[in-house]
């Protein structure tokens, strides 16, 4: 009963503080946004630029920070808890490179510049393609450490790939235009990224729902979980696919961003009593919070230009992610 | 008719054949000890059991109807196995594990109930895990975590509790309190199928023996008939001690658990 309230208290938390980083997120930027005006113009007769800057740049670009934060956190616990390892990050199983992969590649060959979808097509193409690779070779009926082996190989070769393709590179901008899509940003995020996103998203968040009970299970063990009717092989089969969509749709649209679904259900873990299936929301919360907050830190920041929010979450995530493992090392956690 | 029945049971890992052709049966209210020495099949046989593996062939039935044509979780409900290493991924606490084990009985969009509270609250008790309930798993002791464990299997109130060394780990007053749960188990009507080393504890708590060799049934039956010196001598290459020029019983146990009230 007191989990219970408590897990309510700490969701209302967060579902808080997330509506309160959304409404700054929408005033925050190289252009100070009066909200009011902005919403008063959009349902105006005459559309103004404040309406504009709204409704096609900032709604969206928040909109976005919070979907792909989302998905990252969400499928860093479903990952965490499917391979009983911490340390598993949505990426393992070569959704985050091999999105990489794909989007690079429509880069290096120009199609990106053909149309609006191309890159985040060829990087859904490339999540679904790395991750079925690596539930080809270990998924099926390969143990947890089979499976993180061949996420690790699947990682680096689509990596390398993605190297080679910066080295044969045909121009110096093509090398910048990739290096620079490859730190993870959202600052060029319109309503065509918000739509291309969506549908991964959502499939991928439907194919999650309800199963945090198995996930539980897999708490005891592979052979109890599946002595308890968890039935493992069609489990893992669907948060694959289902990690494969939303992380792959999320890196598609806003590039490599790491270690949001690392550090989130390791932070809000104990706060859920350790249960895989109440770490679900929260962590999806957290991950929309966390990305939200680095994307408005990066906006905020005063230097030239703009720096990525990508680098951002890596340059506060690794430190922080060490302190973590060192602060629980003593729990046997 | 029995409740569990297994028919030439067999498994092979590679080249490597584990189980050579077992069979099995279990009578309602019955504890079944399997024992053997080490690599002789047991814990595979309980895995097949469990339904955690497919053995390569025979057949399995639970009341006359084949094991693998039961959904997973209406198996689940009927037969918990209590695996011999269990490593727990998250420090959740005690009440949760345990409280995992009604699982089987729950839709997925159901959560645990007030009938399921109170079986829990009582296994609790039997188990004696009371002052533990809101204790992270990970900081309980050996025989505590034992105990647990099987207080979640327990929880499942399953027509079949299967066990692979519940005991191994165990000081002898724990092992015995588990023995004296697992018979309990039974005595509510429900089965056990328990492997264990220790023969003493094997031939003084279970109904009936089944000696498991080098993958196939060596003897099968009560202790007295299972426990002798030929079949001894064959599979685990022992004898039983004489004193006095009469050779120990191996049913007899050197000690008995204290209670507060003896």
């Amino acid at each position: 009963m007191i989990a219970a309230i408590r897990q309510h208290r700490l969701m209302l938390s967060l579902g808080g503080a997330i509506v309160i980083t959304a409404l700054l997120s929408l005033t925050i930027g190289s252009q100070p946004l009066p909200l009011m005006q902005a919403l008063q113009e959009s349902f105006g007769d005459k559309p103004g630029v404040y309406s504009l800057i709204l409704t096609e740049l900032r709604i969206p670009r928040t909109l976005v920070a919070l979907l792909a934060g989302a998905s990252l956190g969400l499928c860093g616990a479903v990952m965490q808890s499917l391979l009983r390892n911490p340390l598993a990050s949505p990426g393992l199983i070569g959704s985050a490179s091999g999105a990489a992969l794909g989007a690079v590649i429509t880069l290096y060959f120009g199609v990106a510049s053909l149309f609006a979808y191309a890159l985040p097509l060829g990087g859904m193409a490339g999540a679904l393609l790395a991750t079925l690779t690596v539930y080809l070779l270990a998924g099926r009926d390969g143990g947890t450490l089979t499976l993180i082996l061949a996420g690790v190989a699947v990682n680096a070769f689509a990596l390398a790939l993605v190297s080679l393709l910066l080295n044969l590179a045909p121009s110096p901008y093509a090398v910048q235009e990739i290096a620079l899509w490859m730190l993870g940003s959202l600052a060029n995020v319109s309503r065509n990224e918000l739509w291309i996103l969506l549908p991964g998203t959502l499939l991928g968040w439907l194919l999650i729902w309800r199963q945090g009970r198995p996930l539980d299970l897999l708490t005891l063990g592979e052979e109890t979980a599946s002595s308890m009717g968890a039935d493992l092989p069609n489990l893992r089969r669907r948060l694959f696919l289902a990690v494969a969509l939303a992380v792959g749709s999320a890196i598609s649209v806003t590039g490599a961003i790491g270690f949001i679904g690392l550090v989130v259900p390791h932070l809000l873990r104990p706060l859920v009593g350790y249960q895989p299936s109440r770490l679900l929301i929260p962590s999806a919360m957290g991950g929309a919070l966390l990305l939200m907050l680095a994307d408005m830190g990066v906006r905020l920041l005063p230097v030239e230009g703009e720096i990525k929010v990508g680098v951002v979450t890596s340059l506060i995530g690794a430190p922080f992610f060490l302190w973590l493992i060192l602060h629980h090392r003593g729990r046997g956690v | 008719m029995s409740l569990l029945n297994g028919r030439a049971l067999s498994l092979s890992r590679g080249q490597r054949p584990i189980l050579k052709g077992v069979d099995m049966t279990l009578q309602p209210g019955e504890m079944l000890g399997l024992i053997g020495p080490n690599g002789a099949g047991k814990s595979t046989l309980l895995r097949i059991l469990a339904g955690v593996i497919e053995p390569d062939a025979g057949e399995l039935t639970l009341d006359g109807q084949g094991v693998g044509s039961l959904p997973h979780q209406a198996r689940a409900r009927r037969i918990a196995y209590l695996p011999q290493l269990s490593e727990i991924a998250w420090p959740m606490s005690v009440a949760r594990i345990i409280e995992l084990g009604r699982t089987p009985h729950l839709e997925p969009w159901q959560s645990v109930g007030e009938k399921d509270r109170e079986i829990i609250d009582r296994v609790i008790r039997q188990t004696d895990l009371l002052p533990f309930r809101d204790r992270a798993f990970n900081t309980l002791s050996g025989g505590e975590q034992a105990r647990a464990l099987l207080a979640r299997a327990m929880v499942t109130e399953p027509d079949i509790l299967l066990a692979d060394e519940p005991v191994s780990a165990l000081d002898p007053a724990h092992q015995l309190d588990v023995m004296n749960l697992l018979r309990q188990h039974c005595e509510s009507g429900h089965s056990v199928i328990v492997v264990l080393h220790d023969l003493s504890l094997a031939a003084h708590y279970c109904h009936r023996l089944q000696l498991l060799h080098q993958g196939i049934t060596l003897a099968e039956g009560s202790a007295e008939a299972v426990l002798n010196d030929n079949n001894l001598a064959d599979a685990y290459g022992i004898a039983l001690t004489k004193g006095n020029g009469n050779a120990l019983k191996p049913t007899s146990l050197p000690w008995r658990r204290l209670h507060k009230d003896d």
